[in-house]
C-alpha cells in the first residue's frame, strides 16, 4: 500500500502548498463541528503537481467512517473556491490514527462542547493509561460506561454518578 | 472523490475476498438487528460494529475490484466467506455466540496480519483496534449473559454449542496469505475464547468444530441454506435498481 511521505519530509513544503494544507486543515468535522480536520489529526498533507493537480491525502478516524466522504467533498470545495481547478483527495490507512493525534486545543473544545476527550495512551503500549473518564459537565471523576458504542463509531456513551446527566466520551483508538 | 491506497505488492483476490467477505457479511447480519436490538444502547452498539466491518470490507474488497460489483453481483458459490458468519442471527445470545467465536478470531488474526508487512497490513493495522471493541462487547455480553438467570445463561450454552462446528474453519490457512502460523492461532484462540467461557460459568463446548462438510466449505464457495436468503435481501435493490444512486 502506498504510504507516500508526506509532503515535506522529503522535499520542500512550497508556501503555496502551506497555505492549501492550512485551509484544507480548517476544514469542520462534518460529525464534531467544533473540530477543524487538522485538530482532529486526520490530515496528512498537500502536494501540488507539476500539472497544476493537487493532492490532498487524508486518513479516516475508524476504517468504515461514513464522514470521509463528507470530509473529501468539503475539502474539493475549499480549494477550488480558492482558485484550484483540480483536486483529488486520497485516503490512507497507514500509519494508523489514533486519538492521540487530535490536538491539544482539539481536546479542550471537544470538552467545552460536552463530549469527554480520550484519554491518552500509554507510552508505546496500545492499552490507554487507565484514567477516570471525567465528566464534561460538572467535572466529577466518579462516572461510569453504559454503552461501550454511542451516536457514532468513535465515542462511548457514559454517565456521570456525581451529576447524572449522560455524556458522550471520545474512546482511544 | 476520494480514493483508496493504490497497492504495491500484489494483493491475492482468494485472500481479499476471504477476509472482505468475512466482515461484508457479518456487517449484513449484524445489521439486521436494526430496529429489533433488546435495548436502544445495544443496537446502537451492533450497528456500529457492523459499521466497523462494512468499512474494512470495502478496503478488502476494493483491494481486489470494484466494491459494489463483488458485494452485489457475485453469485453463492463465488463468496468465500466463513459459514460462522452467515448463520442467522437467531436469539441474542447466538448473536454474542458469533460475535465472541468471530471476534476473538479477527483480533488474533488482524494483530498477526499487522505485524508483517504483506499487503493487507495497512488495513489491519487500522482495523485491529477497532476489533479490540468488538471483542470486548462479546466477552463483557458473554460474562452478563452466562452469569446472569437460568434462562441466559441456558440460552448462552445452547447458542454456543449450535455454532461450535462452524468454528474449525476459522482455522484452515487461507489461500493467498503468507507468513501465519494458523495452528497457533487456533491454539490462541481456544485459551482466550476458553478463559472468557470460564470466567461467564461456562465452558467450551464439546464435539466436533466441523459438520458433515469438510472444514473450509465456505471459502471455496460452499455455503449453509440461510445464506441465500441474506443474498437476496443484500442484493435485491442493487440488482433491481443498477447504477441507481442516493
Amino acid at each position: 500500500m502506498v504510504t507516500e511521505q508526506a509532503p515535506g519530509a522529503a522535499e520542500a513544503v512550497t508556501r503555496l502548498e502551506a497555505e492549501l494544507a492550512e485551509l484544507a486543515g480548517s476544514v469542520p468535522d462534518p460529525e464534531l463541528p467544533v473540530l477543524s480536520l487538522a485538530e482532529l489529526g486526520v490530515m496528512r498533507g498537500v502536494r501540488m503537481y507539476e500539472d497544476g493537480h493537487v493532492e490532498v491525502t487524508l486518513t479516516p478516524t475508524y476504517t468504515g467512517c461514513p464522514a470521509i466522504e463528507a470530509m473529501s467533498a468539503d475539502i474539493e470545495r475549499v480549494l477550488t473556491g480558492h482558485g484550484i481547478p483540480d483536486v483529488r483527495v486520497r485516503t490512507v490507512l497507514a500509519p494508523a490514527w489514533s486519538t492521540d493525534d487530535i490536538s491539544a486545543e482539539g481536546r479542550r473544545k471537544l470538552a467545552e462542547f460536552g463530549i469527554a476527550p480520550p484519554r491518552p495512551h500509554a507510552a508505546g503500549g496500545p492499552v490507554p493509561v487507565a484514567l477516570s473518564v471525567r465528566c464534561p459537565n460538572c467535572g466529577s471523576t466518579d462516572t461510569e460506561l453504559l454503552s461501550r458504542f454511542s451516536s457514532t463509531a468513535c465515542k462511548a456513551l457514559r454517565r456521570c454518578t456525581a451529576c447524572r446527566e449522560p455524556f458522550d466520551h471520545f474512546k482511544e483508538l | 472523490m476520494s480514493s483508496t491506497d493504490a497497492v504495491q505488492s500484489p494483493v491475492s483476490r482468494p485472500a481479499a475476498l476471504s477476509l472482505g467477505d468475512d466482515a461484508l457479511i457479518l456487517s449484513h447480519r449484524l445489521g439486521e438487528w436494526a430496529g429489533h436490538a433488546p435495548v436502544l444502547e445495544e443496537e446502537v452498539a451492533l450497528a456500529n460494529i457492523a459499521l466497523d466491518l462494512l468499512g474494512q470490507a470495502r478496503v478488502l474488497l476494493s483491494l481486489t475490484g470494484d466494491e459494489d460489483e463483488l458485494a452485489f453481483l457475485r453469485e453463492e458459490r463465488s463468496f468465500r466467506n466463513l459459514q460462522l458468519v452467515e448463520q442467522p442471527n437467531g436469539d441474542f445470545a447466538h448473536t454474542i455466540a458469533r460475535q465472541l467465536y468471530f471476534s476473538f478470531h479477527q483480533h488474533e488474526l488482524y494483530t498477526e496480519l499487522a505485524a508483517g508487512d504483506g499487503p493487507f497490513a495497512p488495513l489491519a493495522a487500522k482495523a485491529v483496534k477497532e476489533t479490540a471493541y468488538h471483542r470486548d462487547h462479546a466477552e463483557q455480553w458473554t460474562l452478563r449473559l452466562g452469569d446472569g438467570t437460568q434462562e441466559s445463561r441456558a440460552r448462552m450454552r445452547t447458542a454456543l454449542d449450535a455454532l461450535w462446528k462452524y468454528t474449525g474453519e476459522m482455522f484452515q490457512p487461507v489461500e493467498g496469505i503468507e507468513g501465519v502460523d494458523w495452528a497457533a492461532l487456533e491454539d490462541r484462540w481456544l485459551a482466550a475464547v476458553g478463559g472468557v467461557l470460564e470466567r461467564a460459568g461456562l465452558a467450551l463446548p464439546e464435539g466436533p468444530r466441523t459438520g458433515a462438510w469438510a472444514a473450509g466449505a465456505g471459502r471455496q464457495g460452499l455455503h449453509t441454506e440461510s445464506f441465500g436468503r441474506l443474498l437476496a435481501e443484500m442484493q435485491h435493490l442493487h440488482r433491481s435498481h443498477p447504477g441507481a444512486s442516493w
